[in-house]
């Protein structure tokens, strides 16, 4: 089954015929729909939640480009860590939002662009409390469990043979599945990005039997991915993305995201807001755009917070992904 | 009539039967091979336009990644030649040897001859490769190795389920079967709801069942099942001693098999004497003298051929020694089981096809009821078998792809993390095509070869 679906998006490739380079933003306003890839369940990122609507980080993203191109509906293709590179260049979806690690090869090599990083992550290691574990160098012949198909799996060999200690890895196609062997006891160690174990502990039968290592074996900057050749698309799914981020810096929110419009005096809320200006008007969108994305997801914070934070399942802190004025990496260029 | 039939001879050749035959075969190919060549064409463009790079070159990378099971793959370094050569030349004898034969006589190749092409064929590349032993190299695969080798490690991965489960389904199947003919009503309803139950049931369904919920009810490392260190078993798997080869283990394996021939063949010759003779030949000590004699001579000379390495317990798991991991288990499980159940039902069939005045012609000559199977039903049910039994074969090696949902390496789970690491969607999965056609191909062609075998009796 798997087999067929990545040899079904395989087949895409080899017969796309010569879909426009350019246009990304025509067709989709053409369709009426943004074509978007994301999880197939990883709660907090993109999951379905009890009124089967699709939430989450990640999703939010995408809801944020639907509503800055204005189409009212999102197409949403579920994929595993291995179809999602070749599902974006076959065309199947135009906006690749799944907590994929930028990395050179793939910049380079496979006709990708990747926008900006919406998550500064990197990947842990998550044992069981009981092993009374503190120091990831103490897993010598440990077996671990992780999910085919991503950065992880090289990270992980890294580390260990950095640390000449060995290992016994556990392969699965599917994040749930890669849970479910850990939390049977298959596995010593559930291994993958530290918001993803996150995310998973939440699901496990005790959430509070497992412990996530301090140690980060990587750096896994994590955001949007869109095809490589459309640079206004590109452009697009950046400038939203740093809109939310300008947003959450000035002080605008959901809440506040009219009252703002209406009535700031800042010179640069208002060129960002689309009062004053063509900055959005010369992105190929309308002036009702950055508004529009304001009132759909949020700033930045609020997206945080309403998937990953302290109040959700997840109880992630804010970290790295702090505001750059709080000493964190969140930074927008200047709206001019 | 000569005057009348003569122009037909003359009937131009695109109106003739063949010569239309002949054109319309090459027109198709002509269409096929331009439909391949645009797709193949089609394809280099739209990577190329879109910036995704393309070619095989990236096998030779160095993969970065591990594989949870490995097994050494033996590859001739120097001798290589010599043992392809003397593949060829036990082919070609065999061959020869058969069309000697069957121009000599209609009737197919007896045992006989049989058993000596077999002989040739596999004895003579045994023999170089014993010749050039030390140019073997027993290849385990790292982190270090390229992308290639990861490729052919799951591959031996898959080709092992592959025939472990035929040879399993078959035999389990074979049971089923007879067990569904028995007249004891209990058994043959079991049998039927066995066949039922599997033969109704997803097979991934099934693979998720023996591998999340009858495998995971097994103690924990710590809590193992431990039968003085000889036997362990946990959720990790099961854990056996593994034997080390020493300086002799050659010699004690060579040993053995020649025993075993040897055995074979004074069964043989007994049974010839029993045939023509009426006289019976007491075979049992010969035959153990010569099994158990010549390995222990064997180890005389060579020194003990092997020494045993048990599992211990240290740090997390069970190291050393050798063992089953839970996702070999639960894939040759799954898949044996469900295959078998359509094995049985195949079987069955077959046995039940061979018309009933044949088992009563058997048994009015005083057999009993193992030999009418035997000898009579058997056989004739055989050439109904066998050509079914091939697609459940491939059916088999094609669903060990679906080992990626329970974390077993095999030839598509590796292939999809090197397609992920890099990005060579198009090449990966021509790969994948290319190698399943290729298994595919093989178990048809061996099992053709095995049909037309059993399908010889039509005179």
């Amino acid at each position: 089954m798997a087999l067929f679906r990545t040899s079904f998006i395989c087949l895409l490739i080899v017969g796309m015929a010569s879909i426009a380079q350019a246009g990304t933003l025509e067709n989709v306003k053409k369709d009426g729909f943004l074509k978007a890839g994301t999880h197939i369940e990883n709660p907090g990122f993109s999951a379905l939640d009890s009124n089967g609507k699709r939430v989450g980080f990640d999703v939010d993203f995408i809801r944020a480009v639907a509503a800055a191109v204005d189409v009212p509906e999102i197409k949403y293709t579920p994929l595993t860590s291995k179809e999602r590179l070749p599902a974006l260049q076959s065309g199947e979806i135009d906006l690749l939002s799944r907590t994929t690690t930028h990395t050179m090869s793939r910049d380079v090599k496979l006709g990708l662009d990747f926008t900006v990083t919406t998550l500064y992550d990197g990947q842990g290691m998550m044992v069981r409390k009981e092993l009374g574990i503190t120091d990831a160098k103490e897993l010598d012949g440990a077996t671990v469990c992780l999910q085919t198909g991503s950065t992880t799996e090289l990270n992980i060999s890294d580390f260990f043979r950095k640390n000449n200690i060995s290992f016994t890895p556990v392969v699965f196609d599917k994040q749930p599945d890669v849970r479910k062997a850990y939390d049977t006891g298959r596995c010593d160690v559930h291994t993958t990005d530290i918001s993803g174990l996150a995310a998973q502990r939440s699901l496990m039968k005790n959430p509070a039997d497992h412990v996530i290592l301090s140690e980060v074996i990587s750096k896994e900057p994590l955001g949007p991915v869109v095809r490589h050749g459309d640079n206004q698309w590109s452009d697009i799914v950046r400038w939203t993305i740093w809109l939310t981020m300008a947003a959450e810096e000035k002080g605008i929110t959901q809440a506040n995201v009219e009252e703002m419009y209406a009535k700031s005096k800042d010179p640069e809320v208002q060129r960002m807001l689309g009062k004053t200006g063509s900055l959005w008007t010369d992105l190929g969108l309308d002036k009702g755009a950055p508004v529009r994305i304001i009132k759909t997801v949020g700033n930045y914070g609020e997206i945080f917070d309403r998937n990953l934070g302290p109040k959700t399942p997840l109880r992630m802190e804010r970290g790295l992904n702090k505001q750059w004025t709080e000493g964190g990496l969140i930074y927008a260029p200047p709206f001019r | 009539m000569s005057e009348r039939l003569a122009p037909q001879n003359k009937v131009p050749f695109w109106r003739s039967p063949q010569g239309r035959a002949w054109m319309f075969q090459l027109c198709m190919l002509g269409g096929f091979l331009w439909l391949a060549v645009s797709m193949y064409r089609n394809t280099l463009v739209n990577l190329k336009t879109r910036g995704i790079s393309s070619g095989f070159g990236f096998l030779g990378n160095e993969a970065g990644f591990r594989i949870g099971e490995v097994t050494g793959i033996p590859l001739p370094q120097g001798g290589l030649l010599w043992f392809l050569l003397s593949l060829v030349a036990g082919l070609a004898i065999s061959q020869l040897i058969s069309r000697h034969l069957k121009s000599k006589s209609e009737r197919p190749m007896s045992s006989k001859w049989l058993s000596v092409c077999l002989l040739l064929c596999i004895g003579l590349p045994m023999l170089t490769l014993y010749i050039f032993r030390d140019s073997v190299e027993i290849v385990h695969y790292t982190e270090s190795s390229s992308y290639f080798m990861a490729l052919l490690t799951g591959l031996g991965n898959t080709l092992k389920v592959t025939v472990i489960g035929c040879v399993a389904s078959t035999i389990l199947g074979l049971l089923v079967a007879l067990g569904r003919l028995s007249p004891n009503w209990l058994l043959s309803n079991i049998c039927r709801w066995y066949v039922e139950l599997n033969r109704n049931l997803p097979v991934l369904l099934q693979l998720f069942f023996w591998y999340f919920i009858v495998l995971q009810q097994l103690p924990n490392v710590r809590k193992s099942i431990d039968l003085g260190g000889w036997l362990i078993l946990n959720k990790r798997g099961l854990y056996l001693p593994s034997l080390v080869p020493q300086q002799g283990a050659w010699l004690f394996c060579a040993a053995v098999v020649v025993g075993f021939a040897a055995v074979w063949i004074i069964h043989r010759r007994a049974r010839r004497i029993l045939d023509e003779t009426g006289i019976p030949v007491k075979i049992l000590f010969p035959s153990l003298a010569v099994l158990i004699g010549l390995p222990a001579l064997a180890w005389l000379v060579g020194g003990q051929p092997f020494t045993l390495d048990f599992p211990v317990l240290k740090g997390f798991n069970f190291k050393g020694g050798t063992g089953l991991t839970p996702e070999f288990t639960a894939l040759v499980v799954g898949l044996t089981v469900y295959v078998s159940a359509f094995n049985a039902e195949i079987i069955r069939s077959g046995i039940e096809a061979v018309s009933k005045g044949q088992r009563e012609a058997a048994r009015a000559l005083a057999m009993n009821e193992r030999q009418v199977m035997r000898i009579v039903i058997l056989p004739q049910a055989m050439r109904i078998i066998v050509p079914p039994m091939t697609s459940e074969y491939l059916a088999i090696a094609k669903n060990s792809s679906l080992a990626v949902a329970i974390g077993y390496p095999e030839f598509v789970s590796v292939g999809g993390t090197i397609l992920n690491q890099s990005g060579q969607a198009v090449e990966i999965v021509g790969v994948w095509m290319g190698v399943y056609l290729c298994i595919s191909l093989l178990i048809s062609f061996g099992m053709n070869i095995y049909n037309s075998k059993v399908a010889l009796v039509e005179r």
